[in-house]
């Protein structure tokens, strides 16, 4: 094919007499020294910034940055940030924040007490989607000065709640900018002001956020980085061909597929770390409809736990980024997890057993019956445990037609109408069970709120557990509840737990002060620095 | 003169019920699929309760009954409105008009590099019909043909970007650069030559085989015995008689290609990671954002209707014969 030889070199020789001159601006960047510009890659594009009011990690992954909680989660324990300490009353009623003094604005106003009183009442309260639930009882904000702000509570809240709220539930928002407009169109939901580590500078759709460092901020001596910016790269291929050819330095959020980390892992100049994500486990669930007769057996529901094989998910669906799961509340969080409850071993004769004692002998085709099964299609992990399940639970006469649907139609079959027998989920483990775990199990939820029970299931017994810890004020006391809630629905089985993972980040070894905290990539990054 | 304007009238007519046909489709395949923007929405929130999703209904207007959704859609288009995305929270045509380029500069230069490479080579390839660089050529662009677009996007980027390092891996510009004029339009050359090469490449195919067969038409042809008779030298038979006759029906075939590149140019907007039309539509179906998707779709539309005005002007240029039986008609 000689044509193409000729089209390829001309090719190549326009190709490296643009590379020469473009080339020289980003060595020239590159040895800029202290400081400096951190390009980060980002897959989705959140319309709506404002953590306050969008509490979930695509958002907090860029405004986190730009707007601060009252208090940040560390390895040990928690860290103030807008606040410098708190305490509950012992009743319960009250909850005392005592504010950072001297802290302003990116806009030079300074912050106060009032700011957080407006931001509670007026954001979190009504209309934050964690908020709305953790907070429900907050009756008022007292601000007996500029750095003190008391919150009121109609029932007890435990405070052991409420500082495992604090990183996630209450992001600060500026009065003088939201007070008496429409919160929800307000301009500054696209165009944050903080009090963070970095300002918000500029965002062109498509392409990418760029944040710049605030020279005022509170913290001494930082922020370390000049600039960072959030590139968007929506093809997973593509944030590891830009970190490979230096365009980028971090990728997070598992940008890079588990199946390239293995070769990523050996290119010089960049790391694979699987820190920083601990208090953002996710949790691979099956979601099971209660309403079908058969499942609502508890004995084929064992069955079904007992067929399959968690740590060849574990080492196959996960590539070995995961660990198998034994109840609700994930491994790694210390204050809840419970091992001391039933287990359910891989053993297909036990799973036969347990289907022909509940009723379904197998049949002459070898099956005993088939069920509907929507694999959730939020992660490649979520699909491939998807296909796993079906060739497991073939193994003791369960026939699985697995019905795939993209995000919104999943979530409405599954969550709006219910047309689904078993469901393939993912459930993310935010601290406290009271946040996002206990929703999975209590019964009386409403039609259509996704991540929730919407599998017709209801125990008496749990549901009086749920709410007991939802007021109990000591401590140790509700700890032990859930305690208690772990072995009631491991022992019941209303969804069954398989594995629990975290994302990776691949990063530049460039790139200091990395995954140094359990929301790492959801964090300030006010000490991230790169090296010169 | 008047036979142009009236093709440009008679274009214009034909293209109100198209119009309207894509758009009725559209809202319908949208309605089909399950889910609406608010859903969508929400998960990107992590979940909400049903009372968040219904204040949110509202204010999108989407409690509302299909019908009436489609008659105030329509009516808006009437009078150029494209109407408000749930998912960007923008005016569309503001959120058009910003991705519209980078498609049309990406198109453009990939139909160009297919239509000018494509012919060349067919020119090559059918001035020896039968010889083995025809052989050859023809074996090799069908083989690109048959490769995917994402895959050759991959490859090409793998090589070019990851390790020789000559041309970005992906995006339209160097992020945040501060370039203008002539430094800005080489940034963006620059970054847009592997994904044209991507797209270009797959297309070429095409237009070699057309060209090629042409050709080999044309060489059957009597005036071409009469002109190798008369003693013309062999390159000036092949350039000025043959290849200039097959020429015409690649005009045609670039017209309906536009449409086609459209649809590739999702691919390769995602692989490279191009803010442009193809990844907006994607990322609309994935909102469930109906009305941002039919404005995208009736400008893709207007659009291919445009290019396929300016293939029947060019067509009727080039030749005389076309377009005068339509007067008497």
């Amino acid at each position: 094919m000689p044509s193409f030889k000729m089209s390829r070199r001309t090719l190549l020789q326009t190709g490296t007499a643009l590379a020469g001159t473009t080339l020289l601006p980003r060595f020239a960047f590159a040895q800029g020294g202290a400081g400096g510009r951190l390009v980060v890659a980002a897959d989705s594009e959140p319309r709506n910034l404002n953590p306050a009011m969008v509490a979930s990690n695509s958002v907090f992954f860029i405004s986190s940055k730009v707007i601060e909680p009252l208090a940040e989660a560390s390895y040990d324990g928690l860290s103030p940030r807008l606040a410098a300490s708190w305490e509950g009353s012992e009743d319960g009623s009250t909850v005392t924040f005592k504010l950072r003094d001297g802290v302003t604005w990116h806009d030079g106003k300074p912050f106060t007490s009032a700011d957080v009183a407006f931001s509670a009442m007026e954001v979190w309260k009504p209309l934050q989607n964690i908020g709305r639930s953790v907070l429900a009882n907050l009756e008022s904000v007292e601000t007996p000065d500029d750095t003190t702000a008391v919150f009121h509570f109609s029932k007890p809240m435990p405070l052991q709640l409420m500082r495992n709220a604090l990183p996630v539930v209450t992001s600060v928002l500026p009065k003088h900018l939201y007070e008496g407009s429409d919160i929800s169109a307000n301009p500054a939901n696209t165009n944050p002001v903080g009090t963070g580590p970095f300002k918000f500078g500029e965002y062109k759709p498509g392409e990418y956020y760029l944040l710049t460092k605030n020279d005022s901020y509170w913290g001494a001596g930082e922020p370390k980085l000049d600039q960072i910016i959030f590139r968007i790269l929506p093809d997973r291929a593509g944030a590891a061909a830009a970190l490979e050819a230096g365009e980028i330095q971090l990728a997070a959020f598992s940008q890079v597929p588990l199946a390239e980390l293995s070769r990523i892992k050996d290119v010089p100049g960049l790391e694979v770390i699987t820190k920083g994500y601990e208090d953002l486990t996710y949790q691979l669930i099956i979601e099971i409809n209660h309403r079908n007769e058969m499942l609502s057996n508890l004995k084929v529901r064992q069955a079904i736990a007992h067929a399959i094989n968690k740590a060849f998910v574990v080492d196959t669906v996960f590539l070995g980024y995961a660990e198998a799961a034994t109840g609700p509340v994930p491994h790694n969080s210390k204050e809840f997890y419970n091992p001391d409850v039933p287990t359910y071993a891989f053993d297909v004769d036990k799973a036969n057993a347990l289907l022909d004692e509940a009723g379904y002998p197998k049949k002459d085709s070898g099956t005993r019956f088939s069920l509907r099964l929507l694999p959730a299609p939020y992660f490649s992990e979520t699909r491939g445990f998807g296909q796993y399940l079906r060739q497991a639970l073939a193994a003791v006469g369960i026939e699985i037609e697995i019905v795939n649907n993209d995000t919104p139609a999943h979530l409405t079959a599954v969550y709006k109408d219910h047309t689904f027998d078993l469901s393939v989920g993912a459930a993310v483990f935010r601290g406290d069970p009271a946040i996002s775990t206990t929703i999975l199990v209590r019964s009386g939820i409403p039609d259509g709120v996704f991540f929730s029970n919407q599998g017709g299931y209801a125990n008496e017994k749990i549901d009086a557990l749920i709410d007991e810890a939802l007021v109990t004020v000591d401590t140790d006391k509700r700890t032990k509840l859930y305690d208690e809630f772990q072995v009631l629905v491991v022992e019941d089985l209303p969804l069954i737990n398989v594995a629990e993972w975290s994302f990776t980040s691949v990063a530049s070894d460039t790139v200091e002060n990395i995954a140094n905290n359990p929301r790492w990539v959801v964090s300030n990054w006010a000490d991230t620095a790169l090296k010169s | 003169m008047q036979r142009t304007w009236r093709l440009i009238r008679r274009r214009a007519v034909s293209s109100i019920p198209v119009l309207l046909i894509v758009v009725v489709g559209t809202f319908l395949m949208m309605e089909l699929a399950s889910g609406d923007a608010v859903d969508a929405y929400l998960v990107s929130l992590g979940g909400g309760d049903a009372g968040l999703a219904e204040s949110l209904r509202q204010s999108y207007g989407l409690d509302q009954s299909a019908v009436a959704r489609l008659l105030l859609y329509v009516t808006s288009l009437v009078q150029f409105d494209l109407g408000w995305s749930v998912a960007f929270n923008r005016p569309i045509l503001d959120v058009i008009l910003e991705r519209l380029p980078n498609t049309l500069w990406l198109m453009g230069s990939a139909t160009a590099l297919a239509f000018s490479l494509g012919s060349l080579l067919g020119i090559v390839a059918g001035a020896r019909p039968g010889s083995i660089l025809d052989r050859s050529l023809s074996a090799g662009s069908l083989a690109l043909y048959a490769v995917p677009s994402f895959w050759l996007g991959l490859v090409l980027s793998l090589v070019f970007a990851v390790q020789l390092r000559w041309f970005p891996t992906s995006g339209i510009e160097t992020i945040a650069s501060g370039k203008t004029g002539l430094a800005r339009a080489l940034d963006i050359a620059w970054h847009l030559v592997l994904p044209v090469c991507a797209l270009g490449f797959l297309y070429l195919a095409l237009f070699l085989r057309m060209m090629r067969a042409g050709m080999a038409e044309v060489w059957r042809q009597d005036f071409v015995l009469a002109a190798r008779a008369k003693g013309l030298a062999r390159q000036r038979i092949v350039l000025r008689h043959v290849a200039r006759n097959a020429l015409l029906p690649l005009v045609t075939v670039l017209g309906l290609q536009s449409a086609t590149m459209l649809g590739g140019s999702v691919v390769i907007e995602s692989v490279f990671a191009i803010p442009g039309f193809g990844r907006l539509a994607q990322e609309a179906v994935a909102a469930r954002d109906t009305p941002l998707l039919m404005g995208i779709i009736v400008v893709s539309a207007v659009l291919v209707i445009l290019v396929n005005l300016l293939v029947d002007l060019a067509y009727a240029w080039l030749d005389p014969r076309v377009g005068s039986g339509e007067a008497s008609a």
